[in-house]
């Protein structure tokens, strides 16, 4: 048995956590914050989802490059997620269209869901944290 | 932040002594940070130190030490990706040391 396992034995309340991330990647801190934040989450045992709606849907996009910007490219993280065993990851299809993106031009797999959904997926929370 | 010279060159720690930019990274400074550390380096901690070079390469970020230990039995064996073996190299945390004297930042989710 490995220690995760054990870890799972312990009688602490898992509750249902949804990370929004709404915003372009870089031009505000809220893309790199948030997912910084899901990453710490990890540790705890929760059950996480991510969702990236609105300008979110760009964080997920193939071949950034951010050396005009002097920032640091985190896009390549969103694929370590899944060693964290975070794997719940969705966009919305409303959010794609109105970007004339698909799930070829994300760099991870996701989910797509519709509007309705999306509030349903909302509605079963119980923390929702937007970025 | 602190400058210090290692191998006859300035190099830029922060606060804790990790590298401030990893693409100054050299055998010299992983040699100076392990005896920073008190760790005697072996082909064994080279091999996760170049793992988590690889590691931060790939994702962009220093694992946390649950993930490294997960990623290391994926890539290295059952015997190697297990919490013993990994603080028998690395007694004061596998993925803060290692990450030190491997020049990544402190991990993030490290509590």
């Amino acid at each position: 048995m490995s220690d995760m396992d054990m870890e799972d034995d312990g009688s602490g309340i898992v509750k249902k956590f949804m990370f929004l991330n709404r915003k372009a990647p870089h031009g505000t801190v809220y893309a790199l914050e948030g997912l910084e934040v899901v990453l710490i989450t990890a540790a705890f045992d929760q059950d996480v989802s991510l969702v990236f709606t609105d300008d979110g849907v760009y964080q997920l996009m193939k071949g950034i490059d951010t050396k005009g910007i002097e920032v640091k490219d985190f896009s390549k993280t969103y694929r370590a997620l899944e060693g964290y065993d975070i794997e719940k990851l969705y966009v919305d299809k409303t959010s794609m269209d109105a970007r004339g993106l698909t799930e070829e031009d994300l760099i991870v797999d996701v989910t797509v869901l519709s509007d309705d959904e999306m509030k349903n997926l909302m509605e079963e929370q119980d923390v929702v944290i937007s970025f | 932040m602190p400058m210090v010279n290692i191998a006859g060159k300035e190099v830029e720690v922060d606060e804790e002594g990790y590298l401030v930019d990893l693409s100054q990274w050299n055998e010299d400074i992983a040699k100076y940070m392990a005896q920073e550390e008190k760790v005697d380096l072996t082909d064994a901690h080279w091999e996760v130190v170049n793992f988590l070079r690889e590691y931060y390469a790939e994702y962009q970020i220093a694992p946390a030490v649950r993930v490294l230990t997960k990623a290391i039995g994926k890539k290295l064996g059952p015997e190697k990706g297990n919490n013993k073996y990994l603080y028998e190299l690395f007694p004061y945390g596998p993925a803060k040391q290692a990450c030190k004297i491997a020049g990544l930042p402190k991990p993030t989710g490290c509590i």
